[in-house]
């Protein structure tokens, strides 16, 4: 627990970078920047997890393991992710999401 | 800890054995011999489907994160039945040149999401759950991208990929809520707490949004009709079936147990997504001309009725949605087995294209039929019984004008389900798909399906035994 910090402190912070994640999810263009958008919602995630667990339930360890199994996970969507992107250019010669539309309704 | 009691887990170690089988079999074999990891692992997996019918014990592992009961192994078994049959009409497209150097890949990867959702139907807190649900999406999105020469089939892997990690993004984001609320990630003390708390009704919206995508639910359905177009037929058979079978388990046992105290908020909820998605889903499939865009809106309209199923809370919903399941992965795959073996002798993708049909191939166009018949809920197939307990546990909890709406879907959905049958038996076509004999372990995967669309609905064993083995798990 941080002195003269609350835990409401950081539930704003990670309030607003989970509907960060989400606008740069629907706005951005890029592949990439979608990706990081993602990144941005699982962090907030994270945040949420440690926080609670350490002023609610200081106890307990749930929350930091959670948040450990978070990180690791993301990582493997973020390579299997990247490797798509990477089969996307090959065949598009660009990752701007306008130009992955073959197949639509 | 008694390692005996490993025991328990034995389904999810059979799959881990035969992966690495696999694993190691294809570093082990020439370039020449290749081919031979197919029989291999059809032979291998086979043997772990009939090893999973076993009765053993069942119990609780891990301090109570992993849960094995009957109804659990029993949802296991159904799972490993679909991919069996999915690795059946598997084997003459691996058999194809084009495919020659990615055999052990297709195999592994389809394992080891099955592994993910073994776990994930077993969990027993919301950390197996999660790890379990993304081992079993992630390497989802390499299969649909299988195809790497095809820009539709890359352009299906990033859409899964993207619009499974923000889903699972959301849906954590509620569990950290539930977590803040509660305390704690185990299902078992979470149902004592679960009350009308605020943050518990976010988080749980946020839950049902993003298993939403999992069971492709309208409003979260955009992903699924462009990656069953995109990804290989095989793959989105996996995807339709054994994916969606196994998180509408889940979703129903999280339902069940964790928030069966607010039961009542909830209901509404589902009641709205289940109208949404069977007539939207039904709506779209009528205008669609690709089979397998076809199928997926129309397995987006059973998604609906499988929420029928949850609506009638309890023991007779769950026995209803298993029991459903169990049809469903007979049924569908019969269709994607047609589709496959049509797809491999001519790919011919299009409603259009199987014009006539019935002259050339008259025991697919039958099986066809069957299969479309099954999955319309036309009597005396299995199909039938499988809506009919969903309706019944929907009208059980008093729903009847949501019946009446899923009953007019159904007639619905026998319309598309006939522009198909049409097609095949009464459009006249100058140059129809030529005759062709379809391979050996295809035709064992599509006497299966039609053996169990027929013998599941009659034997009313089968029904009787899921209602006894939900009661234990219920109660």
């Amino acid at each position: 627990m941080i002195e003269g910090i609350g835990i409401e402190h950081f539930l704003v912070v990670s309030t607003l970078m989970f509907f960060t994640g989400i606008c740069g999810f629907i706005i951005r263009r890029n592949l990439i920047t979608m990706l990081m958008s993602i990144e941005l919602i699982l962090n907030s995630v994270n945040i949420n997890f440690l926080v609670f667990n350490r002023y609610l339930y200081p106890d307990q360890m749930q929350g930091h393991f959670f948040s450990l199994f978070i990180v690791g996970i993301a990582a493997a969507e973020a390579s299997v992710a990247i490797a798509l992107i990477i089969n996307i250019y090959r065949s598009l010669q660009n990752i701007d999401v306008e130009n992955v539309n073959e197949m639509k309704y | 800890m008694d390692l005996g009691q490993f025991i328990l887990m034995r389904q999810e170690l059979l799959l881990t054995f035969a992966a690495l089988v696999v694993l190691v079999a294809e570093v082990f074999t020439g370039e020449k011999n290749k081919s031979r990891i197919i029989n291999l692992t059809l032979c291998l997996f086979a043997l772990v489907t009939i090893i999973g019918f076993i009765p053993g014990e069942t119990g609780n592992l891990f301090g109570g994160s992993y849960q094995s009961s009957q109804l659990t192994v029993f949802m296991k078994n159904t799972l490993n039945l679909a991919v069996l049959i999915v690795f059946l009409q598997a084997e003459s497209w691996l058999r194809k040149p084009e495919n020659a150097d990615k055999i052990s890949e297709y195999f592994i990867l389809t394992l080891s999401t099955l592994i993910g959702m073994n776990f994930m139907i077993s969990a027993g807190d919301f950390l197996m759950f999660y790890i379990g649900l993304e081992t079993a999406t992630i390497p989802i999105a390499g299969l649909a991208a299988f195809d790497k020469i095809k820009s539709k089939s890359a352009e299906a892997g990033i859409k899964l990929i993207l619009s499974s990690a923000l889903s699972s993004g959301i849906l954590l984001f509620g569990l950290s809520m539930l977590y803040g609320a509660t305390g704690t990630i185990y299902f078992a003390d979470m149902t004592g707490l679960v009350t009308k708390d605020p943050m518990i009704l976010l988080g749980f919206i946020f839950f049902v949004s993003g298993m939403g995508f999992k069971i492709s639910l309208v409003p979260f359905h955009f992903w699924t009709a462009d990656v069953y177009e995109g990804a290989p037929i095989n793959v989105t058979s996996y995807l339709s079936v054994v994916s969606k079978g196994a998180a509408a388990f889940i979703f129903s046992i999280v339902l069940f147990t964790v928030f069966k105290n607010i039961v009542e908020l909830w209901k509404p909820m589902i009641y709205t997504l289940a109208i949404f998605t069977m007539t939207l889903g039904n709506l779209f499939a009528i205008r669609q001309d690709n089979i397998k865009r076809f199928l997926a809106f129309s397995s987006i309209a059973q998604a609906g009725f499988i929420l029928l199923g949850i609506l009638g809370a309890g023991e007779l919903g769950m026995t209803a949605i298993v029991y459903f399941v169990l049809v469903y992965v007979f049924t569908n795959l019969g269709a994607f087995g047609v589709v496959a073996a049509i797809h491999n002798a001519s790919g011919v993708e299009n409603i259009s294209g199987y014009n006539g049909l019935y002259q050339t191939n008259p025991k697919l166009g039958l099986l066809m039929t069957i299969s479309l018949f099954s999955l319309a809920g036309i009597p005396p197939i299995a199909g039938f019984f499988g809506k009919f307990f969903l309706f019944t546990a929907a009208a059980g909890s008093g729903y009847y004008i949501l019946v009446l709406i899923a009953v007019l879907n159904a007639t619905i959905s026998l319309y598309y389900y006939l522009l198909v049958i049409k097609a095949i038996f009464i459009e006249k076509n100058e140059q129809p798909i030529p005759t062709f004999r379809s391979s050996n372990a295809m035709r064992i995967a599509l006497v299966m399906c039609i053996t169990g669309v027929f013998v599941i609905g009659f034997a009313s064993g089968i029904f009787e035994y899921i209602r006894s083995i939900s009661k234990l798990f219920l109660n």
